[in-house]
């Protein structure tokens, strides 16, 4: 008997990208090449890795760090960079009280010190620039989005991208000066002159889901698993069926 | 061995019940599923076996709750590389499901599946001898939806992805077969003393 299991019910998040085990198997060494402060407690770190295959927007690696008695602290860190051929891939941290793995990035990295990565892991978040796509995230769960944003902008895609973005003030908004007519700001704690304050609502939701491009949006929501349950719910609420949200918990 | 400049890593006191590669996340239990968490109740949940096995079978949740209690009361690991220690789980061995269904000598392997859709493979003797759980409580509370409420499967001793939330049915295979996170490069077994996170490790 060599059945295929096929479950009964549709998962929501089918994993449409196939991707490449043997990368995500191999540890290789990349060398920071430059570091860019993005906010008060986020940076961006530029590493060169010469062996890289390639990602698509969404996906995210396997970061080690070694001490010098062999503890090794791993942790995943979504991909911010959109995909090149440059041989250098960007992830952007934010700093974590106690972390000990940001921790090491915000205080001791500088430019030449060496890490490892494996990766790039994980196909059921990536979006290879497809389907119509609506991005969500808050905090340092822009990250991959932004990767999503840029791939776009990069390749000239026409296929429609929106993207709400959560965050307590504009002081923290990561990469702020590269959003462009896709992205709504949602401040939580303090915004900009004429800009409301408030949690992110069915108020914002609701106009991107009446404005449908044909086919429905691909919903893709990242952060906070706090976040995320929001998020979702919101969408869900709206009209949005299960089995087009994907989600990325950062825990 | 590539050491990082500057890197120590938080003080450490040799902990023989950390597996390598994890930390103790403490009161912390990270949530990390990839889909919406479902609105499942209790009247609502089902958990079917079926597969190689003589008398396929489907329980609802009173008739899951007439079988023999049975407790977990220990450590759980989680591939993101926390790992949560004396946690208490109650619920029903997956033994005594099993027994009721009596799988085929041909059955090697399961593939676990959720309410969702989420399925995860694992060897049936990782699912017998008392280390496989349908559990519905979480330190004496009811088990909370983003964690798999009304009810999931627990099978402590290998990362937690195998322990597919909102379970909604094991069936039994002759052969393995990936589940959702195996199909995205995850182990197919999963266990966490030997750091099998990836396929290929
Ligand atoms: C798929 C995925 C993608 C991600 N992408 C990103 C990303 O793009 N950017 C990003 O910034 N993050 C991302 N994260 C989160 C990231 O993986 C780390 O969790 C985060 O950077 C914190 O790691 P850390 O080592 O700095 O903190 P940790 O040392 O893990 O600490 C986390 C928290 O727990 C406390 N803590 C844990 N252990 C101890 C201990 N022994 N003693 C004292 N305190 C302790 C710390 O004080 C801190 O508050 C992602 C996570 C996932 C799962």
């Amino acid at each position: 008997m060599t059945e295929t299991f096929t479950p009964p019910t549709r998962f929501a998040v089918p994993g449409r990208i196939a991707v490449s085990d043997q990368a995500a198997t191999v540890w290789q060494t990349a060398t920071i090449t430059e570091i860019r402060r993005e906010t008060p407690h986020a940076a961006t770190f530029r590493l060169a890795v010469p062996d890289w295959q390639g990602h698509l927007p969404g996906q995210h690696l396997m970061l080690r760090l070694t001490a010098g008695d062999g503890y090794a602290a791993q942790r995943h860190y979504s991909l911010a960079s959109a995909p090149d051929d440059s041989g250098h891939i960007e992830l952007t941290l934010d700093h974590v009280e106690g972390g000990e793995v940001s921790g090491w990035f915000h205080t001791v990295a500088r430019p030449g010190d060496r890490l490892e990565v494996r990766g790039p892991l994980s196909g059921f978040f990536a979006w290879p620039g497809d389907r119509p796509a609506l991005l969500i995230g808050a905090g340092s769960g822009v990250v991959p989005l932004m990767s999503m944003v840029r791939h776009h902008r990069a390749r000239g895609l026409s296929v429609p991208l929106r993207l709400l973005v959560s965050v307590r003030s504009p002081e923290e908004l990561i990469y702020g000066r590269e959003y462009g007519a896709e992205t709504t700001p949602v401040f939580t704690r303090s915004a900009p002159h004429g800009v409301p304050v408030g949690r992110m609502a069915a108020a914002h939701v609701a106009p991107l889901l009446a404005d449908q491009p044909p086919g429905g949006w691909e919903a893709y929501v990242c952060g906070s698993n706090a976040f995320a349950e929001h998020a979702s719910r919101l969408l869900v609420s709206a009209g949005q069926p299960v089995d087009r949200i994907r989600i990325e918990r950062f825990g | 061995m590539n050491v990082t400049r500057g890197f120590t890593g938080r003080p450490r006191v040799d902990d023989p019940g950390l597996p390598p590669g994890q930390y103790d996340a403490g009161d912390d239990w990270p949530v990390l599923s990839a889909e919406v968490t479902p609105e499942l109740a209790p009247a609502d949940w089902t958990f079917r076996v079926d597969g190689l096995v003589e008398e396929p079978r489907t329980w609802n949740w009173e008739q899951a709750h007439e079988l023999p209690a049975s407790a977990y009361e220990g450590d759980i690991h989680c591939v993101t590389s926390w790992s949560k220690f004396g946690v208490r789980f109650g619920g029903v061995s997956l033994d005594a499901f099993l027994n009721m269904v009596r799988p085929h000598v041909a059955a090697t392997h399961a593939v676990a599946y959720s309410h969702t859709g989420y399925t995860t493979n694992l060897p049936l003797a990782d699912l017998t001898g008392g280390r496989a759980w349908i559990a519905w409580e979480y330190d004496g509370q009811p088990l909370a939806p983003e964690h798999g409420g009304p009810a999931r499967l627990l099978v402590p001793h290998l990362y937690f992805w195998k322990s597919a939330k909102w379970i909604a049915g094991i069936r039994l295979l002759d052969h393995d077969e990936p589940g959702f996170w195996e199909q995205n490069g995850y182990h197919a077994r999963g266990n966490p003393w030997e750091e099998q996170r990836y396929s290929g490790d």
